[in-house]
C-alpha cells in the first residue's frame, strides 16, 4: 500500500479523508475474519538434534573450566516448557577474585603488550567462530531465554557477530579514532550484562573492551548464562591468552562482587534502573570508570501524516519484538487524536495475527516470558493499568500450559500518571496515549525520568527531524524502529544510564584519553 | 553572587569576611551561599537552557568572543582582585592573560566540536543514521581553589560551549574574583540564567545541588575526596553524570591541554537519529 492511501487516513467528518478511513476500516474487517481463525499453520520446529547442552557448567576462569570454591550450582530453566536445561557453576565472591586476578594477569602479561593489529585478529576468529556455530547458538538462546528462533537467528546472531567484526578493526586503529590525545586502555573490565539479549550483550560488552586492550571479567543473568558459556567456549577455541576473558555465572550476588571487587577499573552495566542507581552509589568515590545501560519507557509518537500501515508494523515491532523485554522497547505509543481509532483499528487487527508459542517453531512472533518473576511483574502492573482505570485489550489465543506466557496487550485512555505509563513493564505491554499537536507530543515524550529511545512516524522530512532534535534520548527512530548496528551508537539520557555501546563514540567507554 | 542575570545576596542573610592578603589590609562581606540559593541558582540555569542551546553555534561563538572583550577590558581590575587574594603582581597578570586566552579559545569551539563528534554511521541495511552531539542540562561546578580566575573560567567554559547552562561554586579561596568575573558575565551578551556563581561553602550547598533533580551533571575541581565521595553518593538518585579533576595549578595553565575538545566531549550527550533511505 502505498504512503498516499495510509497517510490521509483520519480527519473531520465528511471529508475525503474520513472517506479514507472507512474504506480502511472495512478492508481491515474483512481481512480479520479470514486470517487467524481459519486455519492453522502446521508446527514448523527448529532442529535439536545439533546442539550440545552438556549437563553442568563449570567457571571459565583463567582460560581453564573451574568448579566454583562453594561447590554450589544453580538451575537454568527453560522458560518456554520450565525443563531444566542444565546446571551452572554459581561463583562466590572468592571466584570473582580469581578471575579478577587472571583477567589482570593476562592484562599485563599479554593483552596491552601484544601488537593491535594482533589483538584485531583474535576478536575476527570470535566473530567468525560466531558465524560459523549461528544455528546452534541461536537454538540454545531461544531454548534458555524463550524468545522466538526466527528472532534468535536473524537478530541477535548476526548482530553478536557484526559486533565483533566491527570492533576487530578497531583495535589497530584506536589513535585514528581520537587523534592526538594518546588512547589507552583502563585495564580490566568487570561487565554484568541482562538476561533479554544473553549472547548480544556479551559481544556489545566483550568486543570493544578487548578491542581497546582490556580484559574481561563477565556476569551473564543468572536465567540466561547458557550462550555465554558457549561464547567462553569458542573464546577459549579461539586460543586467546588465558585469562583475556573471563566468565563467571550466578546470581545478584556474584554481579555484586564482579561490580565491588576493588581490581576492577572499569565496571559496565545494563540493566534496570534500580540496580544501576544501587552500582553507581557503590562506586562513588573508588575512582572506578562505570557506564551503564539502563531502563526506558521509549514513546513512539504518530502523527497523522504518517504512513500508517508503516506504523503499525513498526509499533508491533517495538513493543512486542523479544515478548518486549527490550529496554528500548516502544511502551508509551502517542498517537495524534484525529488517527487514534483507525490506528487502534489497524492495530489491534495486527495484533490478531501474532503467533505466540513455542519459541523454536520457525513460524512463532511472541516466545515465552523470560522467567516466573518477570512474569509476575507484568501481570502486577497489568493489574495496576486495569485497576487505575485504563481499558485494556488482549489477544485471544491459546497459550501453552507450561511455562511462562503472556498474550500480547494494549491499553488505551492512558493518562501520564498511570504506573503503565510511567514504569517499565518490560513485557508485550503497550500504553496507548493521545496529543493534539507537535509541541504536545514533545513534552508527553519527554515527560519520564526515562532517555534511552524514541520514535516518531510522520510523512513529513522536515517533522521527523525537528521532532528527533526536541526528544531528550540518546536514540531516535524515525519512520522505523528497534534497529541497531554496532557502527551506530547507542544509549541513554537522563535516567536511562550514560555513555554509549557503538562507534567511535562507545569506544571512549573503554579507553582513557587525555 | 551572580544568579539569573543579576547580583544578589544570599537570601540567608549570611556572609563571610575576606581580609586582603597579607593581615592588614581591607574586610569584604562575602556572601555566603544558602541550600536555597542553590535552589534558585539551578532554578536559573533551567531556565535559560531552552534558549542557550537552541541559539545558533555562531552566535554563541560570538556571545564567548564578547565574554572575552568583557575579561579583556577587566583586565586590571581582575589582576587587583587576584593580588588582593594573595599573587605577586606578575603572576595575577599572567592569570588573566590566560583567562581571556581561554574564552577566546572556547568562542572558537563553539561552532566546531559538533563536527569532530558526531558521525555518519555506516550501518547495514537501507538506513540513513547520524549521531549528534547534545547538551546535557544543567552542570554543577565546583571551582578549583586555585586558579581563582583561570580555574573558575576554564571549568565553566567547556561546560556553556557545550550549551548547557551552569551553576558554579567559586573558590573559598578567593571568593572575590569569582564576583568581579560575574561583573565581566554580566556586560557580555550572555543570557541571565546560563552561569550563576554562587559564593559559600562548598561542603554546605554541594550536597544538596548533588541530589537536585533537575541536575544533569558534576564536574568537581580539587574537591577533596570525601566530600566527593558524599556527592557521588548523591547523584546516583538520579544518575548524574559525574566528571572529577584534581589539576595541578600548573595544569590549568598549559593551554593546549585545556582547550583540547575533549574538555567539551565530557558534556554533551550523543543522539543517534535513525531513517530510513529508499526511493
Amino acid at each position: 500500500m502505498s504512503d498516499n492511501s495510509t497517510a490521509a487516513a483520519g480527519g473531520d467528518g465528511g471529508t475525503p479523508r474520513d472517506a479514507s478511513a472507512a474504506r480502511d476500516a472495512t478492508a481491515a474487517r474483512d481481512a480479520a475474519v479470514v486470517f487467524g481463525d481459519a486455519w492453522r499453520y502446521a508446527p514448523a520446529p527448529e532442529g535439536r538434534d545439533h546442539v550440545k547442552i552438556a549437563p553442568r557448567y563449570d567457571l571459565f576462569i583463567g582460560g581453564a573450566w573451574r568448579a566454583p570454591a562453594s561447590g554450589r550450582y544453580l538451575d537454568s530453566i527453560s522458560p518456554s516448557t520450565e525443563e531444566k536445561l542444565c546446571e551452572f557453576a554459581e561463583a562466590s565472591e572468592q571466584d570473582v577474585d580469581l578471575a579478577v586476578q587472571a583477567a589482570r594477569a593476562a592484562y599485563e602479561k599479554h593483552w596491552s603488550r601484544m601488537r593491535p593489529l594482533d589483538r584485531g585478529k583474535y576478536i575476527y576468529r570470535i566473530a567468525r567462530a560466531l558465524q560459523e556455530k549461528a544455528r546452534e547458538l541461536a537454538v540454545v538462546e531461544s531454548l534458555d531465554g524463550g524468545k522466538p528462533i526466527k528472532e534468535s537467528r536473524d537478530v541477535d546472531l548476526p548482530l553478536a557477530a557484526a559486533h565483533f567484526f566491527y570492533h576487530a578493526g578497531w583495535a589497530d586503529k584506536l589513535e585514528h579514532a581520537f587523534p592526538g590525545r594518546d588512547p589507552r586502555p583502563l585495564g580490566v573490565a568487570g561487565q554484568v550484562i541482562p538476561w533479554n539479549f544473553p549472547l548480544l550483550m556479551a559481544a556489545w560488552k566483550l568486543a570493544p573492551a578487548l578491542a581497546a586492550g582490556n580484559t574481561c571479567v563477565l556476569k551473564p543473568a543468572e536465567t540466561t548464562p547458557l550462550t555465554a558459556l558457549l561464547l567462553a567456549k569458542i573464546i577459549e577455541e579461539a586460543d586467546l591468552p588465558p585469562g583475556v576473558v573471563n566468565v563467571v555465572t550466578g546470581a545478584g550476588a556474584t554481579g555484586a562482587a564482579v561490580v565491588g571487587h576493588p581490581g576492577v577499573d572499569k565496571v559496565a552495566f545494563t540493566g534496570s534502573t534500580e540496580v544501576g542507581k544501587r552500582i553507581q552509589r557503590a562506586l562513588a568515590g573508588t575512582g572506578k570508570r562505570l557506564t551503564l545501560e539502563l531502563g526506558g519507557k521509549a514513546a513512539n509518537i504518530v502523527f497523522e501524516d504518517a504512513p500508517l500501515d508503516q506504523a503499525v508494523e513498526g509499533i508491533i515491532g517495538g513493543i512486542f519484538f523479544n515478548q518486549g523485554h527490550v529496554c528500548c522497547a516502544g511502551s508509551r505509543l502517542l498517537v495524534e487524536e484525529s488517527v487514534h481509532d483507525a490506528l487502534l483499528f489497524k492495530l489491534r487487527e495486527r495484533m490478531a495475527t501474532l503467533r505466540v508459542g513455542d519459541p523454536l517453531d520457525k513460524n512463532t512472533d511472541v516466545g515465552a516470558i523470560n522467567s516466573r518473576a518477570q512474569l509476575a511483574k507484568i501481570e502486577e502492573l497489568v493489574a495496576a493499568g486495569e485497576r487505575e482505570g485504563a481499558a485494556r485489550f488482549s489477544v485471544s489465543c491459546a497459550l501453552p500450559q507450561r511455562g511462562y506466557w503472556f498474550a500480547p496487550t494494549l491499553f488505551t485512555g492512558v493518562a501520564q500518571s498511570h504506573r503503565i505509563a510511567r514504569e517499565e513493564i518490560f513485557g508485550p505491554v503497550l500504553s496507548i496515549l493521545t496529543f493534539r499537536t507537535p509541541d504536545e507530543a514533545i513534552e508527553k515524550a519527554n515527560n519520564t525520568m526515562y532517555g534511552l529511545s524514541a520514535g516518531v512516524w510522520t510523512g513529513k522530512g522536515s517533522k521527523s527531524f525537528w521532532v528527533a532534535q526536541r526528544l531528550r534520548a540518546g536514540v531516535v527512530w524515525a519512520n522505523t524502529f528497534n534497529k541497531f548496528d554496532p557502527s551506530a551508537p547507542f544509549g541513554g539520557y537522563k535516567e536511562s544510564g550514560f555513555g554509549r555501546e557503538g562507534g567511535r563514540q562507545g569506544l571512549l567507554a573503554y579507553l582513557e584519553v587525555d | 553572587m551572580f544568579v539569573g542575570g543579576a547580583f544578589v545576596r544570599s537570601e540567608s542573610g549570611r556572609y563571610t569576611q575576606v581580609r586582603d592578603h597579607g593581615g592588614a589590609g581591607a574586610v569584604e562581606n562575602i556572601p555566603r551561599a544558602s541550600r536555597k540559593d542553590g535552589r534558585d541558582a539551578v532554578l536559573a540555569a533551567a531556565g535559560a537552557l531552552g534558549g542557550w542551546s537552541a541559539r545558533a553555534a555562531y552566535n554563541r561563538g560570538q556571545i564567548l568572543y564578547r565574554l572575552a572583550e568583557m575579561l579583556e577590558a577587566r583586565r586590571a581590575e581582575l589582576a587587583a582582585s587576584l593580588e588582593r587574594g594573595g599573587l605577586e603582581a606578575g603572576a595575577a597578570e599572567r592569570e588573566v592573560l590566560s583567562a581571556i586566552d581561554r574564552a577566546v579559545a572556547y568562542a572558537g569551539w563553539a561552532d566546531k566540536y559538533q563536527s569532530l563528534f558526531a558521525s555518519l554511521n555506516p550501518v547495514s541495511g537501507p538506513h540513513f543514521t547520524f549521531t549528534v552531539p547534545e547538551p546535557m542540562g544543567v552542570v554543577v561546578i565546583a571551582a578549583p581553589p586555585r586558579p581563582a580566575l583561570l580555574g573558575l573560567a576554564g571549568a565553566l567554559l567547556p561546560v556553556i560551549t557545550a550549551g548547557n547552562t551552569c551553576v558554579v561554586l567559586a573558590s573559598e579561596v578567593d571568593p572575590r574574583t569569582a564576583l568581579v568575573f560575574g561583573e565581566a558575565l554580566a556586560t557580555s551578551d550572555l543570557p541571565g540564567g546560563v552561569v550563576n556563581v554562587l559564593t559559600g561553602q562548598l561542603a554546605e550547598v554541594l550536597p544538596h545541588l548533588a541530589a537536585h533533580m533537575d541536575v544533569a551533571a558534576l564536574d568537581l575541581h580539587g574537591v577533596d575526596a570525601a566530600l566527593a565521595k558524599r556527592l557521588e553518593e548523591a547523584a546516583a538518585a538520579s544518575v548524574k553524570r559525574v566528571r572529577a579533576r584534581s589539576l595541578g595549578e600548573a595544569e590549568w595553565f598549559d593551554d593546549r591541554a585545556a582547550t583540547s575538545p575533549r574538555w567539551i566531549e565530557r558534556f554533551v550527550e550523543m543522539k543517534t537519529i535513525w531513517h530510513p533511505a529508499g526511493p
